[in-house]
């Protein structure tokens, strides 16, 4: 009983972690350079939409992924651009972005409710993605593995790239880097479209995966979680990853435990943890940092040069 | 061609009058125009979202029963917002405070007299400060930024009232349906104008705004707000202390969404229900933006806010305007605003290629 | 037109006092005004696209002499008693809420607006003016129960339910019963969502249960969700509310289809008739507001015969889902022979044997 399950629970887990992840990992480079971007949940929903439109029109999964991203990015554009060529304040245009997002996915989404599509499922032969162990490597769709690579792509620019230390350096100290000759704004601009290209694609997953249909706010809060997951994270890529899959085990769990008969806590502890298990992580990494805060510097102020 | 922006030698008082009223017209117009792209008679539904209410003095009582929320959290937010506290946990706080007043509620069920509505409120007030209080001893011991402290906190809430109403609050008469038992009616607010839905809060609320508009601008303790947002370095020289100024600003902002949660609790609900998160501890944010973070320009935005949330239901049944379009003309408001803002602070000018590349 | 009627009322009178509804439009010529108050959005497919669809039947029954309104994604609470005391003034003169939560805020405006009818669905507070209307869905169940217990090869079912409320537990009751009137050890896995609508949840809650050895998932939520998962895996569910086989044509063996039309025609001629009365009405598949969605065809046609007989038992009245004994799963014996009747069903918070709630 404890093998037949311990697979399927790990490609649930998957699922369930890949979305955030995707998400996250867009608004952790966001927020490296210094911008902080709370439409997430909103740019989801486009993407959300939009990726199931155009799969439904047109049939090709893909397709809809690549118009996600266009839709989701133009979105996290216009927030861009009142906040970096308009200097708007962030914390508002963001939560605007969200509203929006909500309002503006509901609309487009209207003539789509009760439809459905073919999951995005995994492009390997069956004989792998079906096999009853193997599938736990090759049964998904390929935005789970497209994931993981991004992870990897991301870690190794901010770290390894000249690009990415221009990235940081924006984050850390925009005056420095600006002084140095650096586009502040052009590079906060990039970060910000990134982001909304990844919002896009996990709010795909959850329109062309997960549940492959369309209907309001189907991402039920899970931008938010996102969010939590980049600050959980310390802004570091690779515990974003650990930090996914520990929300998404968190998640799975809860319900396997429900469904098995017994549950230890109380559901709504459990749906409180990714939320009470960011303000512990922020609170003692700002303690044990003797005050200094571990988010890039010019985390969610405009960028003001003196000139 | 590019966009520069010189800065005013001082902030533009027209500007900051008129940027409110073009960003409500300009989404009119935007409004009007996408709906038709969409197929949707867009000058019928703005229309009924922005004027119909308006119009029609049988709705006012709407406006203000909804708007009342709105502005008491706004201006408790605003506090915040001007001393460079950004509270944005406001709906948490507006949670924790509706918690706190049925719990009293719930404590006193049964029992009868004037005291209690008032104990409600007390406890709402303190229910919201004290949630408020948990970013701000972050913030001040910890240096957390209160951003993400609050709004994580938001959601903590929200699984707090759905444990709450799943299991020791749930009404013991009420079929297992995830509810309290109704409020009696000492614990009901009462209505101010006989024959309309018009209740105590909706006075209050502007009580509250004006009361606040004499805080910020008269008392040491506005001033103390205001010099802390605009120059921390200078406040800290005239000796005031930041530290208390977040404590006070976080609760000012809990406590006034408290307020708006037990006003809410006890008057348009009557209960508590896992529904009761209705966004006011977000919307009240673009209330705050668009209201200029003046007390004032709160319960007029306010106001606006709620035409829109009246005006959209209006909309829907008569034009078949889909639900969601309340929330895109919402937002959209807040997008004006925030655009047109930068009109306040600074001159746009268009360079053009040759002078921007000697420029930069 | 209202518009004007209601401001030159309003001139002379100060402002909104109870108001007495503007319609002195209970001339037989001018069309009976009917609104409908909905949760979710009519394009949901399931629990409020049923009650579109009864709308539907009305206008085509009735023509002119009904004019209807509608409005959707009206959430519960104060926001819900503004539509409907909206709809009162307007001129409406039957309103059927179609939710649960709207109990109270129904209530509320039935006590203002004492010559209006008002129908709540699902609730049990009534009013001179207001009544109550629910279907006995646990018949279906125990249909849909008929053909697990036969098609099942695991013998344990997953239900994905939404909150322990009486309507809920007993649907979760008669399946059970009924499934295990054919294999005397199926067992039925529930798993409470705290929530009518949540596709990502529900679509976990199919898997979870399905790995914990579920083959068929029957469902009182209102998504689809659960149908895809079980599509995807080549498993069995219900569908709920409406056919829902579009979603999943090989998982979906029947569906429960609420068809409200027979009850809101019946209560319009009523009213037209001028027969209208407050009560509490729980019509099912023998009224007709009950149907099962043709059965799908990979039921063998034993397992179908099997499921007509329970149909067919229930509306004849020759066979009562809830028929003794009956023991729950604690061991206790809650029923020794008879029937229940429907005081036992409106408070029902206990489980059969066989549920592992």
């Amino acid at each position: 009983m404890t093998d037949s399950l311990l697979i399927p629970i790990i490609m649930t887990i998957v699922g369930a972690a890949t979305p955030i992840l995707l998400a996250a990992l867009g608004e952790l480079v966001v927020e490296k350079s210094g911008v902080l971007n709370l439409g997430l949940e909103g740019m989801m929903l486009i993407g959300a939409v939009t990726g199931f439109a155009v799969t439904a029109t047109t049939g090709y999964a893909p397709l809809g992924v690549i118009a996600a991203m266009i839709a989701a990015a133009a979105s996290a554009g216009l927030f861009g651009f009142l906040t970096l060529t308009l200097t708007a304040n962030q914390v508002a245009t963001g939560l605007a972005l969200t509203i929006f997002g909500i309002g503006l996915s509901a609309l487009a989404g209207e003539n789509y409710v009760g439809q459905t599509v073919d999951v995005f499922g995994s492009v390997f032969p069956a004989a792998l993605s079906e096999h009853p162990v193997l599938r736990v490597i090759f049964g998904y769709s390929p935005l789970v593995y497209v994931s993981l690579l991004l992870v990897a792509a991301v870690s190794w620019f901010l770290r390894k790239t000249r690009g990415g230390l221009i990235l940081r350096a924006v984050g850390e100290s925009d005056l420095s880097a600006h002084s140095i000759g650096y586009s502040v704004i052009g590079v906060r601009y990039m970060a910000v479209l990134f982001g909304g290209a990844m919002a896009g694609i996990a709010g795909c997953f959850y329109s062309l995966v997960l549940t492959p249909m369309w209907a309001e706010q189907l991402t039920a809060g899970r931008g938010w979680i996102a969010l939590a997951l980049v600050v959980f994270a310390g802004w570091r890529p690779m515990r974003l990853l650990l930090g996914a899959y520990l929300f998404g085990a968190v998640m799975t769990l809860e319900l396997h435990a429900k469904a098995a008969g017994f549950s230890l806590v109380a559901p709504e502890f459990l749906a409180a943890m990714p939320y009470l298990a960011t303000i512990a992580v922020l609170a003692i990494i700002s303690a044990r940092k003797a005050g200094k805060s571990l988010a890039p510097a010019c985390l969610g102020k405009p960028f003001k040069p003196s000139s | 061609m590019l966009i520069e922006l010189e800065k005013r030698k001082e902030p533009s008082k027209a500007m900051l009058y008129l940027t409110p009223i073009i960003a409500v017209v300009a989404t009119m117009l935007a409004g009007a125009i996408i709906f038709s792209l969409i197929g949707h008679d867009g000058i019928g539904a703005v229309r009924k979202i922005f004027l119909a209410p308006l119009l029609d003095t049988y709705k006012w009582q709407d406006l203000g029963v909804k708007a009342a929320p709105l502005i008491l959290i706004g201006v408790g937010l605003a506090i915040g917002f001007r001393a460079n506290v950004w509270n944005i946990g406001a709906e948490g706080q507006y949670i924790m405070g509706g918690l706190a007043g049925t719990g009293v509620a719930l404590a006193t069920w049964g029992m009868t007299g004037w005291w209690i509505l008032p104990l409600m409120c007390i406890a709402g007030i303190a229910g919201g400060a004290a949630y408020a209080g948990i970013p701000a001893f972050l913030k001040t011991r910890l240096n957390v930024n209160e951003i993400l402290s609050s709004l994580m906190l938001t959601y903590v809430a929200i699984q707090v009232l759905y444990y709450l109403m799943r299991g020791p609050w749930k009404d013991p008469d009420g079929f297992n349906f995830p509810q309290t038992r109704l409020f009696t009616d000492d614990q009901i607010l009462p209505t101010v104008i006989p024959g309309t839905v018009v209740h105590l809060g909706v006075p209050l609320a502007f009580v509250v705004a004006v009361a606040a508009w004499f805080v910020l601008s008269r008392s040491v303790f506005g001033f103390q707000i205001r010099v802390v947002g605009a120059a921390p370095a200078a406040a800290r020289y005239g000796g005031f202390n930041t530290n208390r100024t977040i404590w006070a600003a976080l609760l000012a902002g809990g406590g006034l969404a408290g307020f708006a949660g037990i006003l809410e609790a006890a008057g348009p609900f009557g209960q508590m229900v896992p529904q009761f998160p209705t966004g006011y501890g977000f919307t009240a944010i673009i209330v705050a933006f668009l209201g200029r973070l003046h007390p004032i320009g709160i319960v007029l935005a306010g106001i606006i806010l709620a035409v829109t949330y009246v005006g959209g239901e209006l909309a829907q049944s008569s034009i078949g305007l889909p639900a969601a379009a309340t929330g895109v003309f919402q937002a959209m408001m807040l997008f004006f605003l925030l655009a047109t803002d930068v009109l306040v602070k600074y001159r746009i000018k268009f360079a053009s290629p040759a002078k921007a590349g000697d420029a930069a | 037109m209202k518009t004007l009627t209601r401001r030159t009322i309003l001139k002379t009178t100060a402002a909104a006092g109870a108001l007495p509804i503007i319609g002195s439009s209970a001339f037989a010529a001018d069309p009976l005004k009917v609104a409908f108050v909905y949760l979710g959005p009519i394009g949901d497919h399931g629990w409020t696209y049923a009650h579109e669809q009864g709308r539907q039947d009305v206008i085509k029954k009735f023509g002119d002499k009904v004019q209807t309104t509608i409005v959707e994604n009206v959430s519960e609470g104060p926001d819900s008693e503004r539509v409907i005391r909206r709809l009162a003034e307007e001129g409406n003169k039957l309103i059927f809420t179609t939710s649960f939560g709207y109990m109270n805020p129904t209530l509320k405006v039935a006590k203002r607006f004492k010559d209006v009818k008002f129908e709540h669905a699902t609730g049990y507070q009534r009013a001179p003016n207001m009544s109550t209307y629910n279907a006995r869905f646990y018949e279906g169940r125990a249909v849909c129960g008929t053909i697990a217990g036969h098609m099942s090869k695991t013998g344990v079912a997953g239900y994905i339910a939404s909150f322990p409320i009486p309507e809920v537990v007993m649907g979760i009751n008669a399946f059970t019963l009924a499934a295990r009137k054919v294999n005397p050890d199926f067992k039925t896995k529930v798993l409470w969502v705290s929530s009518w609508y949540d596709p990502a949840k529900e679509a976990d809650a199919a898997k979870a249960l399905i790995d914990q050895g579920s083959d068929v998932i029957a469902q009182h939520t209102d998504s689809p969700a659960a149908l895809q998962t079980c599509e995807q895996r080549g498993l069995m569910a219900f569908g709920q509310a409406w056919d829902m086989s579009n979603f999943a044509p090989k998982a979906h063996l029947t569906a429960i289809v609420n068809r409200w039309g027979p009850y809101y025609e019946a209560r319009i001629q009523q009213l037209l008739d001028g027969k209208w009365e407050a009560g509490d009405t729980w019509w099912g598949l023998k009224e007709g507001v009950l149907e099962m969605s043709p059965y799908n065809e990979v039921i063998p046609a034993d397992v179908q015969a099997a499921a007509e007989a329970t149909r067919t038992g229930i509306i004849d009245g020759s066979l009562n889902p809830f028929t003794g004994p009956i023991k729950d799963n604690t061991g206790k014996e809650r029923l020794a022979s008879g029937a229940l009747g429907d005081g036992d069903l409106h408070k029902m918070d206990w489980y059969v044997e066989g549920v592992q709630s």
